[in-house]
């Protein structure tokens, strides 16, 4: 594992792709490898790009890969697809509009399979973040699954979140999730050479119009990407956003923000390890089990009971 | 608790423009409970290698039908050791003539042959048993 952060460090692109596996996997080294690659982390910035499957999302990174690149900027791409939740398998695809660019050292793509996290992130996705962070990409790019209502994890995860939207062609944008509205620092409305757009981007301004106005309003802007057209403009405001949180303050507030939700996770989790281990050792679970389900004793009182009998109550 | 998943990265390298059995493939892989990498058509040598790699795949899938099995399966199975890839299971699917099948599957440059009367399950079976030791656990 050693070797593999080292290696990692020096630029083995095969250690990248190896480290990402292990957090994916849950190895059991993990939390000693992400210990171990932590120092090295903090330095990339992170973009989202969300918006309802289909909308062209893995289209526009690939525009926005070519303008970075012109900016000499290293990057990592993470696409999330759904896995079935029924097979468990899933088809990873967002790639395929990327090629052109798997060949570029500087660029570093990788697809992550949902894993049954529901918040339209994979389960490791913060963690492969890190692993690329380390690696020295600049920029990491997040494509989420795009279901478009409980995208929640992106702000949570992504400095600056773009979203992507089509041409409402009839429907007025109002059918779009109020969430989208509180998400975006940047909208797209791709396809732009379908008709609509301008009215679209008219309706979210107006949308925006209502919105408590803020230091930071989201710019609307229109793209075709499969022509690469409007991507310099994107380009350009996603680069005044990241402007925008570093001078105000902002992208501090959220990383702390962050490193907060973290520890506690981390808490938590080693809490409950402890405990459950606990648990294990000393008590007749399945007997246990067998008792509630036979309406002999209730969960609640069975809860309290368990942790009394592991003396955590009498500890604290 | 670990919770490995077999990766597959499918390709088409080469000329030909027909992804439809591909494309079939993939699904029977992701309904099998695999991850399904699909790259597109007319992939080079050197990207179905570097995909493989940056994807960290466990199997790379070839569907060939242009022919060109000959050279592809080789090339692709040279730069995939050259990235320290050479544990990867490489299959070629495609029409390919029985005399090609044995030089390929002798001299090294494909695990298995698959064509294209195989039924799916055939194929993952053998993915699965390729992989019995390492996902049971
Ligand atoms: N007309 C038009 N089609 C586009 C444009 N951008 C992307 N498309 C097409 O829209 C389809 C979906 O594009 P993707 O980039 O795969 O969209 P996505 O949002 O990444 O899709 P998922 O990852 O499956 O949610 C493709 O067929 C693209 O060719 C555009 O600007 N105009
Ligand atoms: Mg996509």
């Amino acid at each position: 594992m050693q070797q593999l952060v080292e290696d990692l460090m020096s630029g083995s692109r095969r250690a990248a792709a190896r480290l990402i596996s292990l957090v994916e996997n849950d190895a059991p080294l993990k939390r000693e490898l992400l210990k171990e690659i932590f120092p090295h982390t903090g330095k990339a910035y992170v973009i989202g790009v969300t918006g309802a499957p289909g909308s062209g999302k893995s289209s526009l990174v690939d525009c926005l890969l070519q303008q970075m690149r012109a900016d000499d900027l290293k990057i990592g791409v993470i696409g999330v697809d759904p896995t079935s939740p029924f097979s468990g398998g899933a088809i990873l695809g967002d790639r395929i509009r990327m090629q052109e660019h798997a060949l570029d050292r500087d660029i570093f793509i990788r697809s992550m399979g949902t894993r049954g996290s529901l918040g339209g992130l994979a389960r490791a996705t913060r963690e492969a973040i890190q692993v690329l962070d380390a690696f020295g990409k600049d920029v990491v790019l997040i494509e989420t699954v795009g279901v478009g209502q409980s995208e929640v994890d992106i702000v949570r995860t992504a400095d600056s979140t773009m979203v992507v939207l089509t041409p409402a062609g009839g429907d007025s944008v109002q059918t779009i999730k109020a969430g989208i509205m509180e998400i975006a620092d940047i909208f797209v409305i791709n396809k732009a050479d379908l008709p609509g757009a301008e009215r679209t981007a008219t309706e979210i301004n107006m949308m925006l119009d209502m919105k408590e106005s803020d230091q930071w309003r989201p710019p609307v802007l229109s793209a075709v990407s499969v022509r690469s057209e409007g991507i310099g403009a994107v380009w350009d405001c996603l680069k005044d956003h990241r402007r925008f949180m570093e001078e105000s303050g902002r992208l501090m507030e959220i990383r702390r923000e962050r490193v907060r939700r973290e520890l506690t996770e981390q808490v938590e989790y080693l809490v409950k390890n402890r405990i459950w281990d606990q648990v294990k050792e000393q008590i007749e679970l399945e007997s246990l089990l067998e008792k509630i389900v036979l309406r002999r004793e209730d969960p609640y009182s069975a809860a309290y009971e368990l942790l009394e009998q592991i003396n955590f109550y009498s500890e604290g | 608790m670990s919770s490995r998943k077999i990766r597959v990265l499918v390709a088409k390298p080469g000329l030909d423009g027909h992804d439809r059995g591909v494309k079939v493939v993939a699904r029977g892989l992701r309904d099998a409970g695999m991850e399904v990498i699909y790259t597109g058509l007319h992939q080079t040598p050197q990207q179905v290698a570097e995909t493989a790699l940056q994807e960290d795949v466990d199997v790379v899938g070839l569907s060939i039908l242009s022919g060109a099995h000959m050279t592809l399966a080789p090339r692709i199975k040279e730069l995939l050791c050259e990235n320290g890839m050479e544990d990867v299971l490489l299959l070629v699917g495609g029409i390919i003539p029985e005399g090609d099948r044995e030089k390929l599957l002798s001299a090294g440059h494909a695990d298995q042959v698959f064509t294209p009367g195989d039924p799916l399950d055939k194929i993952t079976a053998y993915i699965f048993n390729q992989f019995q030791e390492s996902t049971s656990s």
